[in-house]
């Protein structure tokens, strides 16, 4: 065990590397360089300042050395300097951070929870009315896309019932107490949070059917029933069990897209979050934004597939004992 | 007193997309208290199904039980709900699968699967119901049961898995214990001693048993009686050595000679019985057999033979049961 999380260290340390060589490297062929971007819009055409930034910035360097100077700086939590934004990368990202986990994380938490459910309800029912219904609903959600999604709650939710806010995180010019700003943002949040975990979930209530199908015909489900258990505690107790792993496979595949995974619902949403973040870096060709933000998700991909491994180990003995 | 257990004229139709197949077609059988039944035939004749038609585990749809009645001690199980059958299963009736590496729950402790079965029909609590497990490890010899208590399966090899389904079955003392091919799966010399302590089990506790194999010389070695299955009917029924002496049915008899024996010194080879069972959608008018039997006249492929009373608890469905005395066992199907 212990040599194994070494091992996983290692792979991550490598992994988050290799992301950043390939990223440097391909904002490095983009045309143009980060200095005319800076300038351009300024206006700025004084030699001395010019010179003055590019020092500023590093980009006086060959690039190889701004490539390692970058490297070492990411390992020390310094992602390097916005000029748009005039503050450090590593806050900015921060400070956007905890609004996109809220969101992806309450998306996923649905998807889990109504995946999880539907799965088991429709492998239980396969073949009959509940099984239909669930498949048919679980392919809608998957085919439709997330905006279109979002556009439709919105227009149904929020504009024509008026029930909830149409967007953003806050409703802005109000002013709460505590207890009134957790309820205005639970509010904001159920449209994106349904949105994406309607989508995710019918992945997960996919997986799980199958999953669960296939356990239902495996030998020791039925000595689980000559042993004179329930139906019901066959499926819960054995079943659901093993019909688990692939489930947290999934998840774990998921968990590493967190951070892009909402671009396109922040956008629809006005969700002030990562993925908003990341498509107005992309736009403004913020590249020292970019690449923080990349290099973040190659170790979100990272830890969450160090936490598969371990819900793998506590799930399954066999894996334990290997 | 009710035989312990009585299958009379079971029915068991598979509902597929073809049609309505006969998988069991008015199967009987009987088995009384601490007798041991041996239930014999090829794969596909109907062993397995009539099993899971006990325990009411037959995968429904497609399979369904149409007609006759599972008494035991008199009490009809298809006529059970759910739950009251929910009781029997295990506390009454108790059954080993073939294969012990799949019959277990892989992520469960071996302790954990036997303690489960325990308190689904006694009121234990855990840490009696731990020290029963225990016991139960013991009576069936596993070494070290202790430590074994919270041992995987993956852990454990067929032979030992083998051994906890086994104190699983018998873990809530049932009356009938139905083994299902119990050695099939197992290294011959761990066959022999699951075998034994199946027999010994038996002897201790005075369960009846149902004996399911294929194997003729295992049935010759645990059967008091044996019942010939074949194409889900009952082809030939005789207690144990009357059976190998005096067998009446030409499947019985092909049997026979296609089961090695030891020390047999003459080393005749092996007859085989040419073909093989026929498909549940291709059962033929007549005798099951028919297409594959060397006695077969034309009257065999017009109408099934009923069972033919032998001798006192010996039967044969075969037109020529009566006349087979004369014939060689060996030289059938030759």
């Amino acid at each position: 065990m212990k040599r194994s999380i070494v091992r996983r260290l290692f792979q991550i340390i490598s992994l988050i590397i290799g992301v950043i060589v390939m990223n440097f490297t391909l904002i490095q062929m983009a045309p143009g360089s980060l200095l005319d971007i800076m300038t351009s819009e300024q206006q700025v055409t004084d030699p001395a300042t010019l010179e003055h930034l590019r020092h500023l910035y590093g980009l006086d360097q060959s690039p190889l050395v701004q490539l390692l100077r970058y490297t070492w700086s990411v390992f020390t939590f310094d992602l390097g300097y916005s000029y748009r934004q005039n503050a450090p990368v590593f806050d900015i990202i921060m400070a956007q951070l905890p609004s996109t986990l809220l969101l992806m994380l309450t998306s996923l938490g649905v998807a889990v929870t109504l995946g999880m459910i539907a799965g088991v309800v429709a492998s239980v029912k396969v073949n009959k009315v509940w099984d239909v219904v669930i498949s048919l609903a679980a392919v809608f959600f998957f085919a439709a896309p997330t905006f279109w999604l979002g556009i439709m709650l919105i227009i149904f939710f929020a504009v024509q019932l008026d029930w909830l806010p149409v967007g953003g995180m806050t409703t802005i010019g109000e002013q709460f107490g505590p207890v009134g700003h957790v309820i205005d943002v639970l509010r904001h949040l159920i449209l994106p949070a349904l949105s994406l975990g309607l989508f995710y979930a019918a992945i997960y209530t996919r997986v799980m059917r199958a999953s669960m199908l296939e356990v239902f015909s495996l030998d020791f489900v039925r000595t689980a029933r000559a042993k004179g258990l329930s139906k019901t505690r066959v499926i819960l107790a054995h079943v659901f069990r093993n019909a688990l792993l692939p489930v947290v496979t999934l998840l774990g595949l998921q968990l590493g897209t967190v951070l892009g995974g909402s671009v396109v619902i922040e956008a629809v949403f006005s969700w002030p979050g990562i993925g908003s973040l990341m498509l107005d870096s992309v736009m403004s060709r913020n590249y020292p934004v970019v690449l923080g933000v990349f290099v973040l998700s190659a170790v979100v991909v990272a830890i969450a597939n160090l936490l598969v491994d371990l819900a793998y180990y506590r799930l399954d003995p066999r894996i334990r004992s290997r | 007193m009710a035989a312990l257990l009585e299958i009379r004229d079971l029915e068991v139709d598979l509902f597929t997309r073809r049609g309505v197949l006969r998988a069991i077609d008015r199967f009987s059988l009987t088995v009384q208290h601490g007798e041991t039944l041996g239930l014999v035939g090829e794969s596909g004749c109907g062993k397995s199904m009539t099993s899971l038609a006990i325990m009411g585990l037959l995968p429904v749809p497609p399979a369904k039980i149409t007609g006759g009645a599972i008494l035991l001690e008199g009490r009809d199980l298809t006529k059970l709900s759910d739950s009251k059958m929910q009781a029997v299963r295990g506390r009454e009736v108790g059954i080993i699968f073939q294969d012990p590496m799949s019959s277990l729950n892989p992520v469960y402790t071996v302790g954990d699967q036997l303690v489960e079965a325990i308190r689904c029909h006694f009121k234990l609590d855990r840490r009696a119901a731990a020290k029963r497990a225990l016991d139960l490890l013991d009576r069936v010899h596993i070494p070290d049961a202790r430590r074994r208590l919270d041992a995987y399966p993956h852990e454990l090899s067929g032979g030992m898995n083998q051994r906890v389904v086994i104190a699983m079955a018998i873990a809530c003392e049932p009356k009938l214990l139905i083994a299902d091919e119990p050695t099939t799966a197992l290294d011959v010399t761990i066959q022999a001693q699951i075998i034994e302590l199946l027999k010994e089990i038996q002897r201790e506790s005075r369960m009846g048993m149902v004996f399911i194999t294929h194997d003729l010389g295992v049935i010759a070695d645990v059967a008091d009686r044996v019942t010939v299955m074949y194409a889900g009917k009952k082809a030939e029924e005789a207690p144990v050595d009357v059976l190998f002496d005096d067998p009446r049915h030409p499947y019985t008899r092909g049997l026979i000679g296609a089961t090695p024996k030891p020390g047999d010194e003459r080393r005749h080879r092996l007859v085989e019985i040419p073909g093989t069972v026929p498909g549940l959608a291709s059962r033929p008018k007549g005798c099951a057999f028919a297409n594959r039997c060397p006695l077969v006249f034309e009257r065999c492929h017009v109408e099934a033979p009923a069972l033919v009373h032998q001798a006192e608890g010996h039967a044969a469905a075969c037109f020529l049961a009566d006349q087979m005395e004369d014939c060689d066992v060996a030289s059938v199907g030759a």
